[in-house]
């Protein structure tokens, strides 16, 4: 068992099996069926391994298959980004 | 691709998957074309809200019957759409507010929602994370049996079981032209090839508006960018969700333990702009923290956008047109998905040329032409 997402403990055969099944494209279909790259890490080390066993199983390029891109970069707690005053 | 169907769908997004399956339960030869995947746009964006109290009956009983649909949706797919029914909260903030609220839930409470105004005690009962005082609020109007549902798996559920049912969905298929002859439609032109057809259901969201000029309908909905954002897991704090329509924020706790929720940014604007903005996240980070102080020492993990395909009076346009087989299925405004069960069935009744359910002809796109009556109960 080789497992991919370590955040939300998804194994490279649930993957396949869900690309498989679903006809994936692409990952953000990926994200929305195993919630892959949701977790703490947001992705940081599932997406691109991910990515790559989606490019051999569809022969499309990581360009074609990589989803956007959304912030923050790091974890940010609620606390600190919104202050007491809202300014 | 097929050539042939009686009826394309244009967009797999919760309404067009679940029209389909409607359709394709009916009999139906129907294909959904996708210009990206399934619940790319609003539905695979949205807060999951599923919530029956609404200031225009239309609405209200929109959503109700929707929810009926709900509690059995799992069992008639065959497949866990992860509903949880833990109550919508709406805070009530001044004398204003629960003028409005005693007639919402008058209404409301005519058409059989088990709806009821509370005060502080029993808001902290409900939700003992949150804090009245912080949220500026009076009372707050509750109905036990909203809840959410997760917005994936329901689109999943409803776009297999009418694959099953014989029904084709191409992804990533985008509409390029619809032809329409003697004021009919006649056929779909997609970058994949043309589909015959009788008709064709306009379900493209926020890109509704570019699809109608291709039969030359100019339709008055708007696409109004939104934003949403999740935090971390956290154990299990309440299971409401809790919104204000003065303020216009939501939140609620999802499956995984995660607070999901938005308001209106302070750069919110129209038009298809896609980037999340700083200052979204600033803003409601800020009222989270008023609202549920202990929410200020949790992570926010990500923030994204969608589009509300808003319409003058925030009411769907749901129906025929002056073009013979082109019917609309959009101007959802927000809440698409809670009321997408029961649109569906209508618009599958109205196409098979059953009896309806409950009547629509207030949501044709006719209505426009004269006055109209805005829903109030929005927020987001």
């Amino acid at each position: 068992m080789k497992i991919v997402c370590r955040c939300e403990d998804i194994t490279e055969e649930d993957i396949i099996k869900t690309i498989d099944e679903y006809g994936c494209e692409t990952l953000a279909e990926l994200k929305q069926l195993l919630r892959l790259g949701m977790g703490y890490c947001q992705g940081r080390t599932c997406l691109i391994l991910a990515a790559k066993i989606l490019a051999r199983k569809t022969g499309k390029t990581l360009d074609e298959i990589m989803p956007s891109f959304r912030p923050p970069v790091v974890p940010v707690e609620i606390g600190l980004i919104g202050g007491e005053d809202g300014e | 691709m097929e050539n042939k169907a009686e009826v394309v769908i244009i967009g797999a997004g919760i309404n067009g998957c679940a029209l389909a399956y409607e359709l394709a339960k009916r009999g139906k030869e129907v294909v959904v074309v996708e210009k990206n995947y399934i619940a790319y746009g609003a539905t695979g964006r949205c807060g999951a809200g599923i919530r029956q109290q609404w200031a225009t009956k239309e609405n209200a009983l929109l959503a109700k019957k929707s929810v009926e649909i709900f509690e059995k949706l799992s069992d008639e797919l065959g497949y866990d759409i992860g509903l949880r029914q833990g109550g919508y909260l709406i805070a009530i903030h001044d004398e204003e507010g629960m003028e409005q609220a005693k007639k919402n839930v008058e209404m409301q409470k005519s058409i059989g929602l088990p709806v009821r105004i509370i005060y502080e005690d029993e808001i902290k009962e409900i939700a003992p994370i949150l804090d009245p005082k912080g949220m500026e609020t009076i009372a707050a109007t509750f109905c036990p049996t909203d809840g959410h549902a997760n917005p994936f798996k329901t689109t999943y559920a409803y776009a297999i079981a009418a694959k099953k049912l014989g029904a084709k969905i191409y992804k990533f298929t985008e509409v390029k032209d619809i032809k329409v002859k003697d004021g009919k439609v006649k056929k779909v032109v997609t970058n994949r090839g043309e589909i015959e057809t009788k008709y064709v259901v306009n379900a493209a969201g926020a890109w509704s508006k570019e699809i109608a000029k291709m039969v030359g309908i100019e339709m008055p909905n708007k696409p109004v960018r939104k934003e949403a954002l999740v935090t971390e897991p956290l154990k299990r704090m309440f299971d409401c969700m809790v919104i204000s329509f003065k303020h216009g924020i939501y939140f609620s706790q999802q499956e995984e333990g995660q607070i999901l929720g938005g308001i209106p940014s302070p750069e919110e604007k129209v038009g298809y702009y896609m980037e999340p903005t700083f200052s979204f996240l600033k803003y409601m980070a800020y009222m989270l923290g008023k609202y549920a102080p202990p929410l200020k020492h949790v992570s926010i993990l990500r923030q994204w956008t969608g589009f509300y395909d808003v319409t003058p009076d925030a009411l769907p346009i749901l129906g025929e047109t002056s073009v013979e087989g082109f019917i609309q299925c959009n101007g959802f405004s927000g809440h698409g998905f809670m009321i997408a069960p029961m649109t569906a069935k209508l618009l599958a009744q109205l196409i098979c040329g059953e009896k309806l359910e409950m009547p629509i002809d207030r949501l044709n796109i006719e209505r426009f032409k004269g006055e109209i009556t805005e829903e109030k109960a929005v927020v987001g």
